[in-house]
């Protein structure tokens, strides 16, 4: 479908230069390069592996949840693999996800740069997270931490289960998120071509910029925090055990003081793509610009100012339950703003049903059903009722993992014709996108009903009453599995054998696409100066491409 | 990978980067990314401090036995000398832009002089706590200040101190990398970004030990 050629597609900047898969050959040059669209693509190959690995774990689960009683594995082995699974999907899964794979490959590109500000920490981030996710999953493995993702005490300072070396894992891959939003935003406010003012910066690089924010300012007070509960384990310091004179309700504080934020950075990095997808596809500019750029900016700030919802139930007073509980309804308008923003730029516009744009579609659906009940469950007397029931772990799978999950393939989708320089089956990655979405509602609904009627998260086994929402959930969850497996092939296949795809096959006017097929090794052969926005529409290809000149 | 740009009179000139256009841009960013990583370093302690004021206001008169039992004279004298080594690492980045690096490097090791004097009271004084039995969390045994209060305020002064006792060591480590660059000549006029980076890192440290020294020996 996106295989003819459109006209136009010659490289604009000069020459034909090699492309980066071409421009250095054998291992060493990979393991080595400091060029962020390799770095990119060795991030894509270990977090996919990792959603392979976290999504294995999610089928176990959900295997077990078959039948009220045993039904595959024992309740400790239960324990521990819930446990992998979150920590697996939350943060060597989800949070390097779209900043890592898109962000690195696009983002210095978007901005008209050569590569990032600091091309050998943007390396070192690759490593430290491979021997974060080493050590994390070697320790779960070995000494299987039972505590779930969260590592609430007092359980898990008393669990016989080892903690500390899993949270050495986990603080180890909160060192590569501080290099990477170091990088990011460094790179972000620095090295902007000329031309590319803040009100030109690509919506995904306002995305990824804010995350990055986050990341930074956020991860390393979870990362002292779960040091701390390791610490309590092990050395019983006490700082957070009630026998020592600690207060457990101190580390939940402070363990949500990044973990709620870092939500926003699982779902900001996906509002990028989202935004960039529906420009392109829609073939027109954002219906407000600022309103996307700055709820994204917004979220990011009022995000650290929501985790006592967190707490309704642990204890706290009525006031701040109501001013905790009205910070994270703001983030609901943030949100309500990018939604009907999108949806005015839809209006009028000449829609092409591609993947990505479908994948925009089941976004949508996710992102606003999961966000309001989101606001639901940030009223104190409701949240009361749903408190640690699935209703909870369905809200969050809904906003979170379906917001995240559909961004990223969405991107996988959009960005594969410029990351590999190749189309891919549109059919069957239409067909595997409707399996993936329909998989996710088999999942996650029947999650909300099962919580509302009472159905407790984390048990091992249940009254026999709630049988029939469960057997539909592990029917979806094999379904979501089949067609993540199917997509992932699609791209697989794609790689090898998919048609050569042409310099802009979507006919965009971000800045990515102005670079050749594959891009060379440093995007541009002299820095651009670029003197137009990223969505141009009102402009032919022609003038989009006359306003892009690489003199200096 | 750097490509080098001289100009031949320069002793020491500043490399210029592939992605960067002109060396400005290239020092504006370095210097961008030091103080966004240092917005970091600055949480990473805000936990602490996070706690130690929850805790401060749980077990408050604990927490003021516990401040009047440390040395306020090891504590002050420590702090003296990190404001010193803090005033050589400035002149000598001061000596760099001046072009005189062999000058900067000794400004250099009398900062990394002080560093290690800093830990070695340091040391000092967690010899004195642990003769007391005063150690971190339930191996606390100190019968004079034996209340949950006092034990987690040592937990927390362990934790704290112990916490920026490893960024001293790791400044210390970046100073002499540095001290050793001086005195090789890699760094001059107009190639001073590095001496600087390394310089914040160091006053970094010093800030946090400026609110580090009232909470833990001078607020009873």
């Amino acid at each position: 479908m996106m295989a003819h050629e459109v006209e136009g597609t010659a490289p604009v900047h000069g020459a034909h230069e090699v492309d980066y898969l071409r421009a250095g050959a054998g291992v060493r040059s990979w393991l080595l390069t400091t060029d962020h669209k390799r770095i990119g693509l060795m991030f894509y190959v270990l977090v996919v592996l990792m959603l392979l690995l976290g999504g294995a774990f999610a089928l176990v689960l959900r295997t077990e949840l078959l039948t009220p009683g045993p039904t595959v594995i024992s309740a400790a082995i239960y324990n521990r693999m819930f446990t992998l699974h979150g920590v697996v999907m939350v943060w060597l899964f989800m949070i390097p996800s779209i900043p890592n794979i898109f962000g690195n490959f696009v983002l210095p590109i978007m901005i008209g740069a050569k590569d990032l500000a600091f091309p050998r920490l943007n390396l070192a981030s690759l490593y430290v997270y491979a021997i974060g996710a080493v050590v994390t999953l070697a320790a779960t493995i070995a000494g299987g931490a039972d505590t779930g993702w969260t590592f609430y005490p007092p359980y898990s300072t008393t669990t016989p289960a080892g903690v500390l070396p899993v949270v050495i894992g986990i603080f180890i891959l909160g060192v590569s998120s501080i290099m990477t939003a170091v990088n990011f935003i460094a790179t972000t406010h620095t090295m902007r071509a000329r031309g590319i003012s803040w009100g030109r910066v690509p919506l995904f690089v306002w995305a990824i910029y804010s995350t990055s924010i986050i990341m930074l300012l956020a991860t390393p007070v979870l990362g002292l925090t779960i040091l701390l509960v390791g610490l309590d384990h092990v050395y019983h310091f006490g700082v957070f055990d009630p026998t020592l004179g600690g207060d457990p309700v101190l580390f939940q504080h402070l363990f949500w003081f990044y973990s709620h934020p870092a939500v926003y950075i699982m779902v900001l990095p996906a509002l990028g793509v989202i935004s960039e997808v529906v420009c392109t596809f829609a073939q027109r500019q954002p219906a407000s610009y600022w309103a996307i750029a700055l709820s994204s900016f917004g979220i990011a700030l009022i995000g650290f100012a929501g985790w006592g919802h967190h707490m309704f139930v642990a204890g706290m007073s009525e006031l701040d339950a109501g001013i905790f509980g009205a910070f994270s309804m703001f983030i609901a308008i943030f949100s309500a703003i990018k939604v009907f923003t999108w949806v005015a730029t839809l209006h009028r516009g000449a829609i092409q049903f591609n993947t990505p744009m479908l994948y925009f579609f089941w976004f949508l659906f996710l992102f606003v059903f999961g966000g309001m009940t989101g606001v639901a469950v940030a009223t104190q007397s409701l949240d009361v009722h749903w408190h640690d029931t699935y209703f909870v772990v369905a809200h969050f799978h809904f906003i979170m993992v379906g917001g995240t999950l559909t961004a990223f393939l969405a991107a996988a989708h959009y960005w594969f014709p410029k990351m590999f320089g190749r189309a891919y089956s549109e059919p069957m990655g239409l067909l595997t996108s409707f399996g993936v979405f329909l998989g996710f509602i088999l999942t996650f609904l029947p999650q909300f009903l099962a919580g509302n009627a009472g159905m407790p998260r984390r048990y091992y086994s249940y009254p026999a009453q709630y049988q029939w929402l469960n057997v539909l959930s592990t029917g979806g969850a094999y379904l979501l599995a089949g067609a993540l497996v199917l997509a992932l092939l699609n791209l697989l296949i794609a790689l090898r054998w998919g048609p050569r795809a042409s310099a802009n096959p979507w006919r965009s006017r971000s800045y990515e696409w102005m670079t050749p097929p594959i891009p060379p090794e440093h995007n541009f052969p002299v820095t651009p100066v670029i003197d137009r926005g990223p969505y141009d529409y009102h402009l032919t290809e022609e003038e989009a491409h006359a306003r892009v000149s690489t003199a200096r | 990978m750097p490509e080098s740009q001289p100009p031949a009179e320069q002793l020491a000139p500043a490399r210029l980067a592939m992605q960067f256009e002109d060396l400005e841009k290239q020092t504006h960013a370095a210097h961008f990314g030091m103080w966004i990583f240092l917005a970091s370093e600055v949480l990473l302690f805000a936990g602490l401090f996070a706690l130690y004021a929850s805790y401060r206001a749980v077990f408050g008169h604990e927490f003021s036995a516990g401040v009047a039992h440390n040395n306020a004279v090891i504590g002050t004298s420590n702090t003296a000398i990190l404001l010193t080594s803090s005033l050589l690492v400035a002149l000598s980045v001061y000596a760099v832009r001046l072009d005189r690096p062999t000058m900067a490097g000794r400004l250099l090791l009398g900062a990394i002089a002080l560093g290690l004097a800093f830990l070695v009271l340091k040391g000092v004084e967690y010899t004195q706590h642990f003769h007391e039995g005063i150690f971190p969390g339930s191996a606390y045994r100190f019968e004079e200040l034996p209340q949950a209060g006092a034990k987690m305020f040592f937990t927390l002064y362990f934790l704290t101190t112990g916490l920026h006792a490893i960024h001293v060591t790791a400044g210390l480590v970046v100073l002499g990398w540095l001290t050793w660059g001086c005195f090789r000549r890699r760094y001059g006029a107009g190639n001073d970004t590095h001496i600087e980076l390394g310089g914040l890192y160091w006053h970094l440290v010093d800030v946090i030990w400026i609110f580090l020294w009232p909470m833990l020996y001078l607020m009873h």
